[in-house]
């Protein structure tokens, strides 16, 4: 039977010649994950399953990103827990501040994750590593929990929905653009339970970063993973980096998909997502006059190297607006480390920028770029829910980095064309 | 399993940041979280809300974070369950796991309206709504996870099964 490349890995993780669509199965699972805010209540679960000690203490990583360095008291007893537990484990994936990164900037760039892999996170953006042609998923505490006893969780099947995007894509608009364009096309739910698998010319000449990006939002479609097909792009990132053997899969011709969207992207503008929902999205030549008080750019969508480097192209020579409050966060210390080297670090301070270690942050409101009532930011983040980066009536709008960075410097919501 | 209360109604995409904003992730206090319950949807929830009463919602609700401190607040708060015509994939999953019941219905989501009274009745799926006279069926739940809730939730069920197999059963 003709199967997806998310259907050909659970089956391996299955030990199965073939599943279905629909079908509940135990898989192996090549890494577990959690950060400060999911493994707390995941190794407090961990504790009542009865197993002392974590299924291959190579496999379970945890990464305090959220809110390190702790933003305050209850959240350094948060990250102890995960130091002292790490500690008692042995394991060999746990990322200490400065020698650490978000954790889906950083596992890919650690070669923790490859293609073939079958990857759960407690955590919500645990999808971006099918940029890699992984099948990776979110999962609660308790999920980890369970993962970090047995090195085995349980998946529904999902059916898969097929993206096309076709034509070359215009300067200014990556993989950002793609994505937030898809939501806007699917809604919120329009992958609830799903496969998104991301295809075509399009995406075949993104980057492993614009990649890393699409599949990051493929939740804020209700998916259960993004998926890119692996290729010589990904060949080259993985080469010298995985620290473990990786398979390439690939849908077989045939394969079946509950629905096929096929996009012409040629004419695509850079995307704007309005408050409240990633879905509501507008060309950014669309978007009207909003002006801004901050703009962020970093965060597991959007703090690679290529997002930093975007940036630094539009603001390069030019300031931050002077009721604007830049925030730049690289996504792991290497990226800070060659950003420093690159001489981008420089570009964003000359711009008045504030440049961070790495952290989530602001991204889900919190710390390190809190709103006030009132306020509006845009960033190159992920979610624009009520409240999300601080108090309830202020606004995010979703953004790539060169649009926040465009929108820095003018004080209100622009592409960079007007600025380049 | 049998549920009765009023009924709280929200709308479609209730995201976990309005059931548990990020700024109290700093704890996992079950009644922490429970004082935060709602905060960004309605902040008169968590100081208004009766044990047993139930939550209401439309499509989507719980999507956005994976955090498992969502239904860990609905539930300490003293819900009863959630009924909504569907849910974010992550969130159903850690409902069942922690034990705090959920149903799909639709037509329950749609007609429901606030402050209604409603009965459920988990084992066969059916919802009445007492104060109009309705009754709407939930879709049904896998056996798999009927296991789960059976042993208690997700835990239970796995220390279940490595028990068996150290005895070798």
């Amino acid at each position: 039977m003709p199967m997806t490349i998310t259907e050909k890995i659970l089956a391996a993780h299955a030990g199965r010649d073939e599943v279905s669509p629909g079908e509940l199965i135990n898989v192996k699972v090549d890494l577990a994950l959690g950060n400060d805010i999911t493994a707390p209540v995941a190794i407090k679960e961990f504790g009542r399953t009865g197993v002392a000690e974590v299924f291959d203490r190579e496999r379970v990583a945890l990464v305090p990103d959220h809110f390190v360095p702790n933003k305050d008291i209850k959240s350094a007893e948060q990250a102890k827990l995960l130091r002292d537990f790490a500690r008692r484990q042995g394991l060999t994936n746990y990322f200490e501040v400065g020698r650490m990164g978000i954790e889906h900037c950083l596992l890919p760039e650690q070669g923790l994750v490859g293609p073939g892999d079958l990857v759960i996170g407690a955590d919500s953006h645990t999808c971006t590593y099918g940029a890699l042609g992984a099948f990776s998923t979110g999962v609660g505490s308790t999920d980890l929990a369970a993962a970090m006893a047995l090195g085995e969780t349980w998946l529904k099947v999902p059916e898969t929905l097929k993206f096309v995007y076709h034509g070359a894509l215009p300067a200014w608009v990556g993989g950002k653009d793609l994505i937030l364009y898809t939501i806007g096309q699917t809604g919120v739910d329009g992958a609830l339970y799903m496969a998104m698998e991301f295809t075509g010319p399009a995406v075949a000449s993104l980057s492993m970063d614009g990649r890393l990006t699409m599949a990051n939002m493929a939740v804020e479609a209700g998916a259960k993973n993004g998926i890119v097909p692996p290729d010589e792009i990904t060949r080259r990132y993985v080469e010298g980096r995985a620290k473990r053997p990786y398979q390439f899969y690939a849908s077989d011709p045939g394969a079946r998909y509950a629905r096929v969207y096929e996009f012409d992207v040629s004419k695509l503008e850079p995307q704007v997502a309005f408050p409240h929902l990633p879905s509501n999205v507008r060309p950014v030549s669309e978007a009207g006059r909003v002006e801004i008080q901050q703009a962020v750019i970093g965060s597991c969508t959007n703090g690679r190297m290529e997002d930093l480097r975007l940036a630094a192209k539009v603001l390069q020579g030019k300031k931050v607006h002077p009721d604007v409050r830049l925030i730049v966060i690289p996504g792991t210390q290497e990226i800070y480390r060659t950003a420093l080297k690159e001489g981008l670090v420089e570009i964003f301070l000359d711009a008045g920028a504030a440049v961070s270690t790495p952290t989530c942050g602001p991204c889900l409101g919190g710390y390190m770029g809190i709103l006030a009532a009132g306020e509006r930011c845009i960033a190159t983040t992920n979610r624009n829910f009520v409240g999300r980066m601080g108090h309830p009536q202020s606004e995010v709008y979703l953004s790539n980095p060169a649009v926040a960075a465009a929108s820095a410097i003018l004080g209100r919501i622009a592409g960079p064309q007007e600025v380049c | 399993m049998k549920l009765q209360g009023k009924t709280w109604k929200f709308g479609d995409d209730v995201d976990t940041d309005a059931i548990i904003p990020a700024r109290y992730l700093n704890t996992s206090e079950p009644a922490e979280l429970a004082a935060h319950c709602m905060e960004d949807a309605d902040p008169a929830f968590a100081g208004r809300v009766r044990p047993g009463e139930m939550i209401v919602a439309g499509r989507n609700f719980g999507c956005g974070s994976s955090r498992e401190h969502a239904p860990i607040a609905i539930k300490a708060a003293g819900v009863s369950c959630v009924i909504a015509a569907t849910f974010a994939r992550i969130f159903y999953r850690n409902a069942f796991n922690i034990g705090l019941p959920i149903f799909e219905s639709p037509a329950a989501a749609e007609k429901i309206q606030a402050g209604d009274e409603v009965a459920v009745d988990a084992a066969a799926g059916t919802i009445y709504n007492l104060t109009r006279g309705e009754e709407y069926r939930a879709t049904p739940v896998p056996p798999f996870m009927q296991e789960i809730i059976a042993a208690g939730g997700l835990i239970d069920y796995v220390a279940r099964r490595l028990t068996r197999e150290k005895n070798g059963m």
